[in-house]
C-alpha cells in the first residue's frame, strides 16, 4: 500500500482558475472522497493525478515515486503511472466484447496468456459477470457496464484507483447497491483511492477521509463525522447536509454571568472556550438535532408548520416562529398538516458559532 | 486551510530546464506533435504553391523575353498585371472570358439552383409519385463527370463549321444546327445546367427535409396565407442553404474546364478557365498565374460574402429535436403532370445522354447515324488500319487499358492517403479542441475549397515544373496527379475525419491511455476500429471524384500519365467520337459502381454526404 502526494497544485485554463492551491495527502490504502460542487476543481485534480491534465506548478507523487515536479521537469506520461480510473461514462469500448474490454491492457502488458486468463476470470467472477464475457458493452444494462468497468479496473491489480463520478449514471436503487459494492472492492483491493464526486452521500457513506472543495480551494478535509458535525466555515455549513442547516443571526449579550447569543425567540448559550471578537455572530443548528413535542414544555419554543413532506423512513418540516423561518428533520412519518403548532428544544451542544465576517467556525 | 495563491512562478522560459521539460511534454502529446505535422505538410501543399504563383505573377519569367529584350528572368515587375488588366491584350485575355465566365455562371447557377429547387420541393414536400426512384436517379448527373453531357450534346448537335464528323441532328434531318446551337455560350449553359441541377436538388432537398412543418401551419394558425407562410417562414429558414447553393454552383462554374472547353475552344469562345489552358499552353504562365489570382479572388469573395449575410442565420436553421413533422402538399390533378415533368428531366439529364454515347461508340463511320452501320468494334475489335487511325477497341488498347489502370490506380491512391489524412487531421484537430493550433489546422485543411480547380492546377504547374532541392520537377509525373487530387479533396476529407473523431469520446482513449496502452496501439485498437464507418464511405467517395476529375488535372496531364478523363478528351479533340463514346460509359459505369458501393457501406446515406463533396 502506497500514498499519494500533491504538493502546491495549481492549475490556470487561461486566466480561470481550476485548481488555486492544493495540498494533499492520500494516506496508504484509503478511501478519500473529493467533494464539491460543479466546477470546484475536483474533476482537474484527479486528471491531474491520472496525468491526463497537467498542472502548472507543484509536485504529484504515487508511493515514493515523483510523477509531476514543475520545478524538477518532471512529467510521466498517464500510461507510465500505472492507476486505475473509471470514468463517470464508463469508456467501455464499444466494438469490443467485455472480455476483450478487460484484457486489452494486459495484453499489452506482456502477460502470459495463463495469467491474462486468470486474472479475466478472477475479475469476471468478483462482478459476477461470468457469464457476459463475450457480449457486446451495447447489450448490457447500466449496471452492467459499469461492473465490467469496475472488473477492468480489478484486473489491472493497480496500486491505485481513481474514481470520477462513477455512479452518477445509475438509477438511485442501483446506485445505492453499486455503492456497497465499490466499498468492498476497495476494502478486498487495499487500493490507495480517490473519488470524485458531487454527491454529499456518496461521499459521507464510502470514504475514510473526505476533502471538499469550492472555486479551486481546499474548504475542510476529515473524517465524513467531523464534516457533518464540524463545519469549518459557513460554505461547509450549508453545503453539508440535506435538508439545509439552519442558520440563525444574533447579538452576543451578558445574562448572569454568561455569554448568550441572543436571536430573538431563539437564545443559544456561548460556550465558555469561545471568545467572541465581534458583537453578533451565526449560529447553526442541523435539522435533525432539533426535538419536537405536540404539547407545551418549560422553555420549549413554540412554531407553526407551513409545510409536511414524509419521505417513508423521515419527515421534513418547513415552520417558522414569531420571528424566525426553520427546518425539521424526524425519522419518522409524520401525519400533521400546515397550521399545526408544535414546540421545539434545540440541544445545546451541536450548536455551531461562526464569526460574521471571516465566516469561519469559531470552535475549535 | 490553504491560502489562496493565485500568481504562477515558472522557471524562466529559455532556462535548460525548461526547454528540456517543454521537450518532455511535447512528446507526451500525440496530437500536438501530429498537429504540427500535419500543419508543415498542408503548408507546403497548400500554402506554398499559393505564394509561389503570387511570386512568379510578380516576376519576369522566361517567355516574357520575347516581349521585352531587356527583361532579367526573375526580377520584380508589373508586367503581367499590366498585359491582364491594362494592356492591350487585356479584352481578350481577361475581360472577354470573365464575362462569359460570369454570365455562364449567372444562367447556370439560376437554372441550376432554380430547377433544382423545384425539384426538391416536389419530391420532398410533395404527393408525388415515385419518389424512391426519381430520388435515386436524379443525382446521377451529379456523380458523371459534368462533361459528358458536353460529349452527348457534341454527338447530337455538331455541324460542319469545324470540319470532321457531322451531328446525329444533321445525320437523321439532313440540315446543319445553326453555330449558336452547336457551340459556345448557349450550349454551354444548357450542358452545365443539366449537371448543376443535381448539386442544387441535393443541398435544397436537405435542407426542405428539415424544415418542421408545424413552424408554417404555425404560421396559418396566425393568420397567415400560403404566400406570406411562404415569404415570411420558409424562404427565410431555406435562405442559408440556398446561399450556399448559390454561391458554391457558381464558384464551380467559374472554375470547370471540361465543358466550356469542348463546346466552346472550336469556335473560340473562351472562358476563365479555358483561358488560363489557354496562356499556358501558349507558354504565357505570367498571363495564367494572374488570371488563376483573379479567380481566386473572386471565389474567396463570395465565399466571404455568403457567409458574412447569411453564415450567422445557420444556427437556427438545422433541427429542433422534437415536435418534428412533415406534412405532405397533395397536388391533387397536378400529380401526374408533375411526375412526368421529373420523368422527363430524369430522361433528359440521365438517360439520353447515355443513350445517345452508346449509340456513338457503335457506329462505325463517324457521323453515320444508321442502323446498318452499328459495330462492336470500337469496344472488342482488334485494331483496323482503316478504322480510326487503326486504334483498337478498348479492350485491346493498351493506351487505353493503361489509362483506365493509371486512373484506377489515382482513385486508390488519392482514397488511401485522404483516408489516412482525414483521420490523422481529425483527430489532431479534435483532442486539441481549443487550441490555435486546432484552429489553423481546420483552416488549412479547408483552403484547398476556395481554390478553383482549374486554379488550383495552374498552381502546382508553377510549383513543380522545376526541382526543389531533392524534390525532383514533379510535371508530368503520376505522383503529382495523386499530391493534387489529395490536396484538393482534403476540404471533405478532413470533415470526414472530424466528424468521425467527434463521435470518438475522450474518456474511450483516455481511459485506455490510463491502462498503459501506447499511442500506435490506441490508434490501431481504438480510434481506427471505431471511425472506420465513416472514413471508408469518405474514401470511396474521393475514389469517384477522383476518377471524374478533369478540370483539377487537365493541366497536368502528359502522355505518361494519361487517365481516362483526359483520354476522353484527346479523342474527342482528335474527332475519334466513338472511342470518347465508348470510354465515358466505361467510367461512367466504374463511376456508378462505387457510388452503389458507398450506398450499401454508409446504408443508404452515401449520396446525401456526396454534396459536401
Amino acid at each position: 500500500m502506497e500514498k499519494i502526494e500533491l504538493t502546491g497544485i495549481q492549475k490556470f485554463y487561461g486566466k480561470e482558475p481550476a485548481v488555486r492551491h492544493l495540498d494533499l495527502t492520500v494516506e496508504p490504502g484509503t478511501f478519500l472522497t473529493i467533494l464539491g460542487p460543479s466546477g470546484c476543481g475536483k474533476t482537474t485534480t484527479l486528471r491531474a493525478i491520472a496525468g491526463l491534465e497537467e498542472p502548472d506548478t507543484g509536485e504529484i507523487r504515487l508511493g515514493d515515486r515523483v510523477v509531476f515536479s514543475r520545478d524538477q521537469g518532471i512529467i510521466v506520461p498517464p500510461e507510465n503511472r500505472n492507476l486505475g480510473l473509471i470514468f463517470q461514462s464508463y469508456a467501455l469500448w464499444p466494438h469490443m466484447t467485455v472480455e476483450r474490454n478487460i484484457t486489452l491492457a494486459l495484453k499489452e502488458q506482456k502477460l502470459t496468456s495463463s495469467k491474462v486468463l486468470s486474472r479475466l476470470e478472477n475479475a469476471l467472477d468478483m462482478v459476477q459477470l461470468s457469464e457476459y464475457r463475450h457480449r457486446y458493452p451495447s447489450e448490457l444494462s447500466g449496471g452492467q457496464q459499469q461492473r465490467v468497468a469496475v472488473a477492468r479496473l480489478i484486473a489491472l491489480r493497480s496500486q491505485f484507483l481513481l474514481m470520477d463520478e462513477p455512479l452518477s449514471n445509475l438509477d438511485a436503487k442501483l446506485r445505492t447497491e453499486m455503492r456497497a459494492e465499490l466499498k468492498r472492492l476497495h476494502r478486498d483491493l487495499e487500493a490507495t483511492t480517490v473519488y470524485v464526486t458531487h454527491d454529499q452521500i456518496e461521499a459521507l457513506t464510502l470514504s475514510d477521509m473526505v476533502v471538499v472543495m469550492n472555486e479551486g480551494l481546499v474548504m475542510q478535509q476529515g473524517t465524513p463525522y467531523d464534516i457533518y458535525h464540524h463545519p469549518s466555515n459557513m460554505f461547509m455549513a450549508e453545503f453539508i447536509g440535506d435538508p439545509k442547516i439552519n442558520k440563525f443571526t444574533g447579538d452576543v449579550k451578558e445574562n448572569a454571568g454568561k455569554l448568550v447569543l441572543d436571536c430573538g425567540d431563539f437564545k443559544f448559550e456561548i460556550p465558555e472556550q469561545l471568545t467572541p471578537k465581534t458583537s453578533n455572530l451565526i449560529a447553526t443548528v442541523r435539522p435533525e438535532t432539533i426535538k419536537i413535542s405536540n404539547e407545551e414544555q418549560e422553555g420549549w419554543i413554540k412554531i407553526e408548520l407551513e409545510s409536511v413532506q414524509p419521505t417513508g423512513a423521515t419527515t421534513i418540516m418547513q415552520a417558522h416562529s414569531e420571528n424566525t423561518a426553520l427546518t425539521l428533520l424526524q425519522p419518522e412519518f409524520i401525519r400533521m398538516d400546515a397550521g399545526d403548532l408544535l414546540w421545539i428544544d434545540v440541544d445545546a451542544h451541536t450548536v455551531n458559532f461562526f464569526d460574521p465576517e471571516t465566516e469561519q467556525n469559531l470552535l475549535p | 486551510m490553504a491560502t489562496p495563491q493565485t500568481n504562477i512562478a515558472k522557471p524562466p522560459l529559455l532556462s535548460g530546464r525548461n526547454l528540456y521539460y517543454q521537450f518532455y511534454r511535447l512528446s507526451n502529446k500525440p496530437e500536438l506533435i501530429l498537429g504540427v505535422l500535419c500543419l508543415g505538410i498542408l503548408g507546403i501543399l497548400v500554402l506554398i504553391p499559393l505564394f509561389e504563383i503570387i511570386k512568379d505573377s510578380l516576376t519576369y519569367q522566361p517567355y516574357d523575353t520575347a516581349y521585352r529584350p531587356e527583361a532579367v528572368v526573375g526580377t520584380f515587375t508589373l508586367f503581367h498585371l499590366e498585359r491582364v488588366f491594362t494592356g492591350p491584350l487585356s479584352y481578350a485575355l481577361l475581360y472577354k472570358p470573365l464575362m462569359n465566365s460570369i454570365a455562364i455562371g449567372f444562367f447556370v447557377t439560376l437554372i441550376g439552383v432554380g430547377v433544382g429547387t423545384g425539384l426538391a420541393w416536389l419530391l420532398v414536400r410533395t404527393n408525388i409519385k415515385y419518389k424512391g426512384v426519381f430520388g435515386a436517379l436524379i443525382v446521377i448527373p451529379y456523380m458523371m463527370p459534368s462533361w459528358v453531357l458536353a460529349l452527348a450534346w457534341l454527338s447530337l448537335f455538331k455541324n460542319d463549321r469545324i470540319g470532321g464528323s457531322e451531328g446525329m441532328f444533321t445525320s437523321l434531318f439532313g440540315a446543319q444546327p445553326p453555330d449558336w446551337v452547336s457551340y459556345g455560350f448557349f450550349p454551354i449553359v444548357i450542358c452545365l445546367s443539366l449537371h448543376y441541377y443535381a448539386y442544387g436538388y441535393l443541398l435544397m432537398s436537405g435542407a426542405l427535409a428539415t424544415v418542421d412543418s408545424e413552424l408554417e401551419e404555425a404560421g396559418a394558425i396566425c393568420g397567415m396565407n400560403r404566400r406570406q407562410r411562404f415569404w415570411r417562414i420558409t424562404l427565410p429558414l431555406l435562405l442559408p442553404a440556398l446561399g450556399s447553393a448559390i454561391v458554391m454552383t457558381f464558384i464551380r462554374i467559374l472554375g470547370t474546364f471540361g465543358t466550356p472547353a469542348l463546346l466552346g475552344l472550336p469556335v473560340r469562345f473562351f472562358t476563365f478557365s479555358t483561358q488560363i489552358y489557354a496562356s499556358l499552353n501558349a507558354r504565357n504562365s505570367g498571363d495564367a498565374y494572374v488570371l488563376a489570382l483573379v479567380l481566386i479572388v473572386m471565389a474567396i469573395t463570395f465565399i466571404w460574402t455568403n457567409n458574412r449575410i447569411i453564415g450567422i442565420r445557420k444556427s437556427f436553421v438545422t433541427l429542433t429535436g422534437k415536435g418534428f413533422r412533415q406534412r405532405e402538399i397533395d397536388l391533387g390533378v397536378w400529380v401526374w403532370p408533375a411526375t412526368l415533368l421529373v420523368a422527363s428531366f430524369v430522361v433528359m439529364s440521365v438517360a439520353l445522354p447515355m443513350l445517345i454515347l452508346l449509340w456513338e461508340s457503335l457506329i462505325i463511320t463517324p457521323g453515320s447515324y444508321t442502323l446498318e452501320g452499328l459495330t462492336s468494334h470500337f469496344w472488342f475489335g482488334e485494331g483496323d488500319p482503316d478504322i480510326a487511325y487503326g486504334e483498337p477497341g478498348i479492350i485491346h488498347s493498351p493506351g487505353i487499358l493503361t489509362s483506365l489502370w493509371n486512373s484506377i490506380k489515382l482513385g486508390v491512391c488519392a482514397a488511401l492517403i485522404n483516408g489516412l489524412m482525414g483521420l490523422l487531421i481529425g483527430y489532431a484537430a479534435v483532442r486539441g479542441r481549443g487550441t490555435l493550433l486546432s484552429k489553423w489546422l481546420e483552416g488549412v485543411a479547408f483552403a484547398p475549397y476556395i481554390f478553383p480547380s482549374i486554379a488550383l492546377g495552374a498552381i502546382y504547374i508553377g510549383m513543380f515544373s522545376t526541382s526543389y532541392g531533392p524534390v525532383p520537377a514533379l510535371y508530368g509525373t503520376f505522383t503529382i496527379l495523386v499530391m493534387i487530387t489529395v490536396v484538393k479533396n482534403l476540404p471533405f476529407t478532413s470533415r470526414t475525419g472530424i466528424a468521425a473523431m467527434l463521435q470518438i469520446d475522450k474518456s474511450l482513449e483516455e481511459t485506455a491511455r490510463v491502462q498503459g496502452i501506447g499511442w500506435f496501439r490506441r490508434m490501431a485498437q481504438i480510434i481506427i476500429p471505431m471511425s472506420t464507418s465513416g472514413l471508408v464511405a469518405g474514401m470511396l467517395l474521393t475514389f469517384i471524384t477522383a476518377m471524374r476529375e478533369l478540370s483539377l488535372i487537365i493541366l497536368l496531364l502528359s502522355p505518361t500519365n494519361m487517365v481516362l478523363t483526359g483520354l476522353i478528351f484527346n479523342y474527342n479533340e482528335q474527332d475519334m467520337t466513338q472511342h470518347s463514346g465508348a470510354v465515358t460509359l466505361l467510367l461512367v459505369m466504374i463511376i456508378v459502381g462505387a457510388n452503389l458501393l458507398v450506398r450499401v457501406l454508409s446504408g443508404g446515406q452515401g449520396l446525401s454526404s456526396l454534396k459536401s463533396g
